[in-house]
């Protein structure tokens, strides 16, 4: 009867009821089009892991390339063929390897990966949800991810190569197929990819913002949500009202390309041939895109940031420092986010007092940020710290944070920015603070979430050399080009043999190169660590982390509707660790203020008179027996 | 639990999510909207670039007939969903279908604007103007979403009368009405947009 109940529940509205009862469920349902939402979270971490990889290898390559510039490895052609003709990454291909690095790194991995993996798994559990608003949408949200990723991999078995225009597919470069072998096909695939993965992220996005709204268990008002929640409902938000502008851009591009028109193109010569454009302005691609693209690093960035309030609470065993500074800081970076994209546009020959206007905005987000990294530590700050992998994982994202977003603070300035403006000083500092920082907050929440997601835990030591390997690599990669940046090094240049000034920087590279060689196979323990541990890891116990939120009370092994019976009621805010007077050092969400009398206190009852006064009553029973007993 | 009180709870879960469902579509709403605030803001930022660029034309009349016509439809589509609501289906179907023959009707004075427009000499591409080019877009966007709004038209006719659920029913409509509103407005706002700056 329960298991019919729930499936009602679940049912895709407008589809039959004819399979009432049973639930038959083939291969093809639970593992492929599954629209169960914990499943889909696997499947969006499994394939934004595989992501990462080849992120990674990329990089790998382009590393290779700057590190040893003159150097033959005939294993290279092997792998790569035309691209790497004598053993040598060509410059063609180099802009193909770090165009399609960025883009997998910052959609498909930091934002599908971690929010499409962390949204999906912790929205339903931690609300008290039995599943997403709709099910269905979920499953298409990431079928169209799954064939976007397909679509950019495509790229790379094209004769042009994939897309080489850089991240920011900036025209006219973009917008002329003729302009470099990178323009032609690899771009068009690159557009088709971007626009399914844009449909992908809307589907999520609006999922994740309606069950947040509407489907939060008893108790569950706004201000019980973890931060977690918070973050992931709004990045949702800020996914909803920025991704859109993004296809405005890219449908103009789309039409400068393929149909004639001069949105973004003027004056151009190709090859001695003159171009029929006219009357075009490549600047209002670059508006369109860092509309987008400014919010898009904190789509990157918070959820990241809310699973690391989750993680540092939990495993310091006290509550959050400053909940509600947490959530208005949120929101204020969620607000701020949509005022700042000039501050990549600094060198367009923007209007000065614009350009302070984008100064000013940009240096308020400091504060929200700020308050949130000293709400980490003030967290941690004599908590009673359990180093879990999870745990360390959780300080790297906010050192990284704070070493990342100085950097932000100099580039943010308008006068330092021309200088600054596309050296490596800006690709250390926007690695450190989105990249290092996101992807350690989308391990941390991988280890600590992944008994729930599995059933059994990851090996602890290999997690620990994992994260030294990750930290200490992230640094030794991206600390150097700091200083390569202050020197005028510019970013995506193919060789620095070139350039006499460039010279005294190849033994850095070298360095670089070896310590992104070093971290990447140190990634290699978290691999071995997750699959081996999905099939074979320890059994789970039910709280493994002694947490207080709502996933934990579900059952380990995984059914459709998340808890059995009913859903539990929600009593208390998530933080609730270390209370003094109670005999545990954590009180889950769910326990009535009338099972832990001896730990409540009078901020507890938000004014309830009523449980005040069943309070104030029990507490002098207890003291008079107190002086009974003496 | 007694099977009385858990199939009323599902039932109660069942509107929830129903609930639910609804607001995503208020939210796909607000995304599309901001797609088209991107294209509009965009024509704003290239047009104010240079004194040359601008509609630089008077819009063809066409556009005042088929924003009757849509203005129309939502009046047919909210008959349609007070016919569902008192669970009459067959004027529920009929004011439907009206609904998107009007839909048809609104797309073909479209396209018969983009033929005024091409004969004045005011074309899509090869155009140096692009805030001309900008009409093109604006109004093809709108396009795709009346397309889509026909289709959720089409699909909330009802053809085994017997069997309608009156809850999905309503569902099904309230839904489709609210696109279909929307795109209405949407395009009045489009147009008004147009002719301010025209």
């Amino acid at each position: 009867m329960a298991s019919t109940a729930i499936q009602h529940t679940l049912e895709h509205s407008g589809h039959s009821h004819d399979d009432h009862g049973h639930h038959h469920e083939t291969f093809l349902t639970k593992y492929v089009f599954s629209q169960d939402h914990k499943m889909i979270a696997k499947q969006f971490l499994i394939t934004g892991i595989i992501m990462a990889v080849i992120g990674m290898l990329l990089s790998i390559l382009f590393r290779i390339q700057l590190g040893w510039p003159d150097q033959s490895f005939p294993l290279l052609e092997t792998f790569l063929g035309k691209w790497a003709e004598g053993g040598r990454i060509k410059p063609d291909f180099y802009l193909a390897l770090v165009t399609i690095h960025g883009t997998i790194m910052v959609f498909f991995v930091l934002t599908a990966g971690l929010s499409g993996t962390f949204s999906n798994l912790l929205i339903p559990l931690q609300l008290g949800a039995r599943d997403m608003a709709s099910p269905f949408v979920n499953m298409l949200s990431f079928w169209f991810f799954f064939t976007a990723c397909v679509i950019m991999m495509a790229s790379f078995f094209v004769e042009s190569g994939p897309a080489s225009a850089g991240w920011t597919i900036y025209p006219p470069l973009s917008a002329l197929p003729q302009a470099i072998s990178g323009s032609a096909a690899g771009m068009t695939l690159w557009l088709v990819s971007m626009v399914l993965f844009i449909a992908s992220s809307l589907m999520g996005a609006l999922n994740y913002i309606s069950t947040v709204l509407n489907m939060r268990t008893k108790g569950m008002d706004m201000w019980k949500m973890p931060l977690t929640i918070w973050a992931f409902f709004l990045t949702a938000i800020l996914g909803v009202l920025s991704f859109p502008v993004l296809v405005s851009g890219v449908v103009l591009l789309i039409f400068d390309r393929s149909f004639g028109t001069s949105f973004y193109l003027s004056e151009i010569v190709v090859q001695g041939q003159i171009l029929p454009q006219q009357g075009g302005s490549p600047i209002l691609f670059q508006h369109l895109f860092w509309f987008l693209g400014h919010p898009e690093v904190y789509i990157v960035i918070m959820p990241a940031l809310g699973i690391t309030s989750e993680v540092i609470a939990t495993n310091s065993r006290k509550p959050i420092f400053g909940y509600h500074a947490m959530v208005y800081s949120l929101i204020g970076i969620s607000v701020l986010s949509f005022i700042v994209w000039g501050h990549h546009m600094f060198v367009t020959g923007m209007n000065p007092f614009l350009g302070g206007v984008f100064m000013i905005t940009t240096l308020i987000i400091a504060v929200p940020s700020a308050v949130k990294t000293f709400n980490y530590l003030a967290t941690m700050w004599r908590g009673n710290i359990r180093f879990t992998p999870a745990m360390l994982f959780a300080i790297g994202l906010v050192s990284f944070f704070i070493s990342g977003g100085l950097t932000g603070i100099f580039l943010g300035n308008a006068a330092l920015d021309i200088p600054l403006h596309d050296t490596y000083f800006v690709v250390a500092h926007f690695h450190l603070v989105m990249g290092s920082a996101a992807i350690c907050g989308m391990l941390c929440g991988v280890y600590h979430w992944f008994p729930k997601m599995f059933g059994r835990m990851m090996d602890d030591k290999l997690g620990y050399l994992h994260f030294w390997f990750t930290f200490i690599g992230a640094y030794l990669v991206f600390f150097p080009m700091h200083f390569m940046g202050l020197d005028g090094v510019p970013r995506r240049y193919y060789a620095f043999t070139e350039f006499e000034f460039m010279k005294e920087w190849l033994t850095v590279n070298t360095f670089v190169s070896w310590a992104a060689i070093i971290a990447a196979v140190g990634q290699i323990a978290f691999l071995w660590n997750f699959f081996y541990s999905i099939f074979y890891g320890k059994k789970t116990t039910q709280n493994p982390w002694g947490s207080n939120t709502m996933e934990w009370t579900t059952p380990i092994e995984h059914l459709h509707g998340n808890w059995p019976g009913e859903i539990p009621t929600v009593y208390r805010w998530p933080y609730d660790y270390s209370k003094p007077g109670h005999s545990e050092d954590f009180i889950p969400q769910t326990t009535p203020f009338s099972q832990t009398m001896s730990s409540n206190l009078p901020h507890d009852f938000e004014g309830n008179p009523e449980a005040e006064r069943i309070q104030i009553e029990w507490q002098k029973k207890q003291q008079a027996e107190g002086e009974q007993g003496v | 639990m007694t099977a009385y009180s858990m199939t009323q709870n599902s039932f109660e879960k069942d509107r929830d999510s129903l609930k639910a469902k609804k607001f995503m579509m208020w939210l796909f709403m607000v995304s599309s909207f901001i797609y088209f605030a991107g294209l509009t803001s965009g024509f704003i930022v290239y047009t104010a670039g240079d004194p040359s660029r601008g509609i630089n034309t008077i819009l063809p009349d066409s556009f005042n007939y088929s924003t009757a016509i849509i203005a129309l439809s939502s009046l047919t589509m909210h008959l349609a969903y007070m016919a569902g609501k008192k669970l009459q289906f067959k004027s529920q179907n009929a004011y439907l279908v009206l609904t998107a023959l009007l839909g048809i009707v609104f797309l073909v004075i479209q396209f018969r604007a983009w033929g005024v427009l091409f004969n004045r000499g005011i074309t899509f591409t090869g155009n140096p103007n692009a805030s001309q080019s900008f009409i093109y877009v604006f109004v093809a966007s709108h396009l795709l979403h009346i397309v889509m709004g026909i289709i959720l038209l089409l699909q909330a006719l009802k053809f085994r009368l017997a069997k309608v659920d009156p809850m999905r029913n309503t569902f099904r409509l309230e839904v489709t009405s609210i696109f279909w509103h929307f795109i209405d407005i949407l395009w009045i706002y489009l147009y008004v947009f147009l002719l301010l700056n025209q």
